[in-house]
């Protein structure tokens, strides 16, 4: 049996009672060999191409990579580590953490809360974030006077480039409340006042109060993006083409006509487009600013009611002494939500490609 | 032919004009206050008199802050992290965007992939914190303890850009290339004699972007930096801890509750005012730049949109 398999490529020689390749396998050999050899010498040629790529890989193994390394500590016992937290001196715990974050009375419903406000805190974002860079877009075009438009784009751009740390100090002092009379309350919260509201509301401070917080991170991520997302907008809307509204004048079309039948169907695609990276993106709210508008609820600050999000949450579990495996904790939340953020990128991915026959990834 | 302006078309004019002014208007009117309450007086301010122009003008904050050492090393924390910080994050991002433009490059898609992952999903701030923390571990035993390092070399990545820059390279006609290469240039020629130059416009908005974020990064500095080791800070980090400090606007457990008491009866000025000041110095810098690189910002938002 063991001679007829190894037949086609093994020859016996009967005088030496040896085995020997035959000829074909040889031939064969060789051939694989070169096609390695060529694979082996395209990277050679090519090691100049193939050494650039290194750093870039290193400073995202070693700084984007890692951590998804660290997420495993969500499966470990954080008690059972050695003071410096490294995920390696810790013994398994198993899914117990993600276990309590579903069953345990008192952190599993903050789990919860959290996650729902992510979930709302985004979709305030995405109700009044997303449309109005559009109708400052369709505004912009109305301005025939080009120096104008540029004075105007000027101004609307710049709160991006300012950092979180000037916007929510801005936002604090702009909305400061008189702080028992000592201080007279900010410009804003006198408008808020005038618009009827409660005056022992302003006396704390309009940010740190549950019924205005929202508004106000809301109105503070418009009057910090709105601007410069218009951006994208308005060059799709200025691509339509002049005589497409001469057409429609013609046929004697108002203005809302033109915006309902002209502008919305040519700038359609780029809204699609933007609207599902938005929804991607959707539970990826930012950390810093709510951290810097209501402090790091470590040490007490109990102005979370509708802030907390799940980030804001793992930072504060795994904070607190008290919490035995707070950092596992937090490290499953966050895991989980940005699982189901990924889903949600992905999905919305494969719907534009659906759609629209564009891919973003 | 003129033809006559409708009436549904003046009014929406109309209206944008309005709309688009008053939108302006807030936009800069924060920054305005800012400036003039920076020159007003303790008084003033607490009067609430403070609307748009100074009011009972003073200098004496603003003189407090240049002549604050503490605050001048900070900036020029940042000036460091953000001159650094773009070197850096710019010359990986260059070189791998190059090679990822390559059709010949092997594996290509697996690097692409292994990029782009990373805008998927990240792992969180409780990992990234602890992985942080490894990392100014090692550099300590290494013996580079100053906490910039681990700032300058370990954050500020950003796949979006390296894809902007790769989307820009994979522009160059590759004819050029070709050309240079018998002309007997090596990879590293075409690189920087070919296709850089040809990418201007994307690496400048590109290093913008770098150098945008660097200078406005708060939150990983302010927690990998212990305040032990406060030299190090950035100015945002230095501005957050005078307001939580010397302020009762923010909501942190105020540190210095005498200072703050008695404030008024040691400085001519209100804390707010100083910290007013600091945001105008660290505010001049984007400022003055700003103008000239508006439109960089304008055209790279256009290119990094919608791509391949």
């Amino acid at each position: 049996m063991f001679k007829l398999k190894c037949d086609d490529f093994l020859v016996y020689d009967e005088s030496t009672g040896t085995y020997s390749m035959s000829a074909d396998q040889q031939v064969r050999d060789e051939a694989e060999k070169n096609t390695w050899k060529s694979a082996g010498f395209t990277i050679l040629k090519d090691w100049r191409l193939y050494l650039m790529l290194v750093p870039m890989i290193l400073v995202y193994f070693l700084w984007k990579y890692m951590p998804m390394y660290e997420l495993t500590a969500c499966f470990k016992d954080p008690t059972t580590g050695d003071a410096a937290g490294h995920v390696n001196s810790m013994s398994w715990a198993g899914l117990r953490y993600f276990q309590m974050l579903f069953t345990d009375k008192q952190l599993s419903p903050e789990f919860w809360f959290a996650f729902r406000n992510t979930f709302i805190t985004a979709f305030y974002g995405l109700l009044f974030g997303f449309p109005t860079p559009i109708i400052l877009a369709l505004f912009f075009n109305e301005v025939r006077s080009n120096i104008v438009r540029s004075i105007m784009q000027v101004c609307v751009y710049l709160p991006k480039f300012l950092s979180t740390v000037i916007v929510t100090s801005l936002a604090l002092i702009l909305f400061r409340g008189t702080a028992n009379g000592k201080q007279s309350e900010g410009i804003v919260a006198s408008i808020f006042k005038a618009f009827g509201a409660d005056k022992a509301l302003i006396d704390n401070g309009l940010v740190f109060t549950t019924q205005y917080y929202r508004a106000i991170y809301i109105i503070t991520d418009l009057w910090e993006h709105a601007g410069y997302d218009s951006i994208v907008f308005f060059a799709a809307v200025i691509a339509v083409s002049p005589t497409s509204y001469e057409a429609a004048q013609i046929d004697g079309a108002g203005k809302m006509a033109q915006m309902r039948y002209v502008v919305i169907p040519s700038i359609l695609s780029t809204v699609v487009i933007m609207l599902i990276m938005k929804i991607g993106g959707l539970l990826s709210v930012g950390y810093e600013k709510i951290y810097l508008l209501l402090g790091d609820g470590v040490n007490g600050e109990d102005n979370y009611a509708v802030a907390q999000v799940v980030s804001t949450l793992a930072n504060q579990w795994s904070g607190d002494g008290n919490i035995s495996g707070g950092k596992a904790l937090g490290t499953a939340a966050e895991m989980l939500n940005n699982l189901i953020g990924m889903i949600l990128v992905l999905g919305a991915n494969a719907v534009a490609k659906r759609a629209s026959n564009v891919s973003l990834y | 032919m003129k033809r006559k302006t409708e009436k549904s078309e003046l009014i929406f004019r109309i209206v944008a004009y309005f709309i688009l002014i008053v939108f302006a208007l807030i936009c800069v009117y924060p920054l305005i206050y800012a400036l003039s309450a920076a020159f007003s007086s303790s008084a003033a301010l607490n009067a609430g008199k403070v609307v748009i122009i100074p009011v009972d003008v003073q200098g004496t904050a603003f003189l407090s802050v240049i002549t604050d050492n503490v605050f001048w090393v900070n900036y020029s924390n940042t000036l460091f992290l953000t001159f650094f910080g773009t070197v850096w994050a710019l010359g990986y991002s260059i070189l791998g965007a190059y090679a990822l433009s390559k059709k010949r490059l092997m594996a290509r898609r697996a690097f692409n992939f292994f990029l782009v992952f990373t805008m998927w999903f990240s792992a969180g701030i409780v990992p990234q914190y602890q992985n942080y923390m490894n990392t100014a571990e090692v550099f300590a035993n290494i013996g580079i303890s100053d906490l910039k390092w681990t700032v300058v070399l370990a954050m500020g990545m950003n796949a979006t850009n390296i894809i902007l820059l790769r989307n820009a390279f994979e522009g160059v006609p590759s004819e050029i290339e070709e050309a240079a290469r018998i002309d007997g240039a090596t990879e590293m020629q075409i690189l920087t004699k070919v296709y850089i130059p040809m990418s201007k416009a994307t690496i400048a908005t590109v290093a913008l972007f770098f150098g945008i974020s660097r200078w406005n990064g708060y939150f990983w500095a302010y927690k990998v930096i212990p305040s032990s080791q406060s030299f190090s800070w950035p100015v945002q980090v230095y501005i957050r801890d005078y307001i939580d400090k010397y302020t009762t606007i923010s909501n942190s457990p105020h540190q210095m509750v005498d200072d703050i008491e008695q404030w008024d009866t040691k400085y001519p000025y209100a804390a707010i005012s100083a910290v007013y000041s600091m945001v105008v110095c660290a505010v001049i810098p984007i400022l003055a730049i700003y103008p000239f690189i508006q439109k960089y910002f304008a055209k790279g938002v256009n290119m990094g949109g919608v791509k391949e």
